[in-house]
């Protein structure tokens, strides 16, 4: 955002130890870190992943929506899909526009993306073969998006926290349009209740690890927690979910994949069964179902429209220079 | 990716500023890249406006903006916190006066 050449400054001195308590105590009184303050070198890396991650997920998860814009089944569906799809479109901006306060451009960041250094939520690799999933991922994927983003909002890092509050506030209308869409299908017909069932079953899982590694596998939680970057732990947010949506499921009449899930009386918990983290790690590594054409077509966005970045820039630059030459021919 | 022509140069970075309905000020409420100012304009009404946030925008270029420094804070901020005086709860009003 604003005079960013303080971040390089600061940079020099950057592992200061004295600075580094200092920090912490701020931190710790839930002061925010704004752009130009100081901060560690590792706070700062931490944070370029992973908002830029998170921005990387909103613009590749417009692909498996877009998917279905021109084939939604009425019009009132598909105004709210290409509005939930368009909000995406701007989560992405919001969160580019926080990691660029961090003193990276946002051509460098989509260029991580592009060519594969970047990652983004695997959940994103998955197809979309049924109308049923455009309810799927509203209900499920943007409801465990909302259970991450909700802490995400008392972030310690400024620029981040803001954004995170514009975000939940639409992601809202993202879910319950979902949920809406799964339960007109549940109450319909019984291919219609069908479509809804099988979607559920092929999104699920990949929905429960959308809040990563189990915490005893997870590397950089402690010091995310320290920094205030993380509030809850991976754990802890997935059984939020859980809890959260599996009555909601049981209420449209669905069954969850899960031969192990039950209500424990004594916790108030839904326990679940083991989750395949191999195939977790196999579609982070760039092998699930759809990781090479997401690229694929994110290249193609970016390649097609580079003539509209350069005209346009190519327009600006004209109208400067004639604005230029009228005011020196009128003095 | 693929060509590095013109589009290898940076988009101009533009601050926006929205004066919601409720007629309070313009406020900050975010940023975007645009090559001219009226193309931030139509960027900004399309990114930070779609649910009636407001009625009027202002685009500035992130670079015309001067901030204070973080370093100068407290000496800047800091001697505010001891002039209670500038506060109505500084000043005794009997109960009697009634609401003031
Ligand atoms: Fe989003
Ligand atoms: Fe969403």
């Amino acid at each position: 955002m604003y005079a960013q050449a303080l971040n390089v400054a600061e940079k020099a001195h950057a592992d200061d130890p004295e600075l580094r308590a200092r920090f912490q105590a701020r931190v710790d009184a839930e002061e925010k870190i704004e752009p130009n303050d100081w901060m560690p070198e590792g706070y700062r890396r931490t944070l370029v992943r992973q908002i830029s991650q998170h921005a990387h997920s909103e613009i590749v998860g417009m692909l498996p929506e877009g998917n279905w814009i021109t084939r939604a089944p009425s019009l009132k569906r598909k105004a709210a899909l290409l509005a939930k799809v368009q909000d995406e479109g701007g989560h992405g901006l919001y969160l580019y526009s926080a990691a660029e306060t961090l003193g990276v451009s946002r051509e460098e960041l989509v260029g991580q993306l592009l060519t594969g250094k970047a990652k983004y939520s695997s959940i994103f690799n998955y197809p979309t073969p049924s109308w049923a999933d455009m309810g799927m991922i509203g209900w499920l994927v943007d409801g465990a998006a909302i259970m991450n983003q909700i802490p995400l909002c008392r972030c310690s890092y400024g620029p981040y926290a803001r954004a995170m509050i514009r975000i939940c506030k639409e992601e809202s209308f993202h879910q319950r349009q979902g949920y809406e869409i799964v339960m007109t299908l549940a109450k319909g017909s019984p291919a219609q209740k069908k479509m809804a069932q099988d979607s559920l079953n092929r999104w699920w899982w990949p929905a429960l690890m959308m809040f990563g590694p189990s915490d005893k596998d997870s590397q950089h939680s402690d010091q995310n927690m320290a920094w205030k970057i993380k509030r809850f732990s991976n754990d802890d947010l997935r059984q939020k979910f859980i809890d959260a949506t599996v009555p909601q499921g049981h209420f449209l009449g669905l069954t969850f994949p899960d031969p192990d899930l039950r209500f424990n009386e004594a916790t108030g918990h839904w326990e679940h069964g083991p989750i395949d983290w191999s195939e977790f790690n196999r579609v982070v590594r760039g092998e699930g179902p759809c990781n090479r054409e997401r690229l694929k077509a994110r290249q193609k966005a970016h390649d097609e429209g580079a003539w509209v970045r350069e005209a346009a820039l190519a327009h600006a630059e004209k109208r400067a220079a004639r604005k230029a030459a009228a005011k020196i021919a009128a003095e | 990716m693929t060509d590095k022509t013109m589009t290898e140069k940076t988009m101009p970075l533009w601050e926006v500023f929205i004066r919601s309905r409720t007629g309070l000020s313009h406020r900050h409420c975010g940023s975007l890249h645009a090559p001219d100012a009226e193309m931030a304009l139509q960027a900004a009404r399309d990114v930070y406006t779609r649910r009636g946030e407001g009625l009027s925008i202002w685009v500035v270029p992130s670079s015309a903006i001067t901030a204070s420094d973080p370093q100068d804070k407290d000496a800047l901020f800091e001697p505010t916190a001891s002039k209670i005086y500038r506060h109505p709860t500084f000043y005794e009003v009997p109960e009697e006066v009634g609401h003031m």
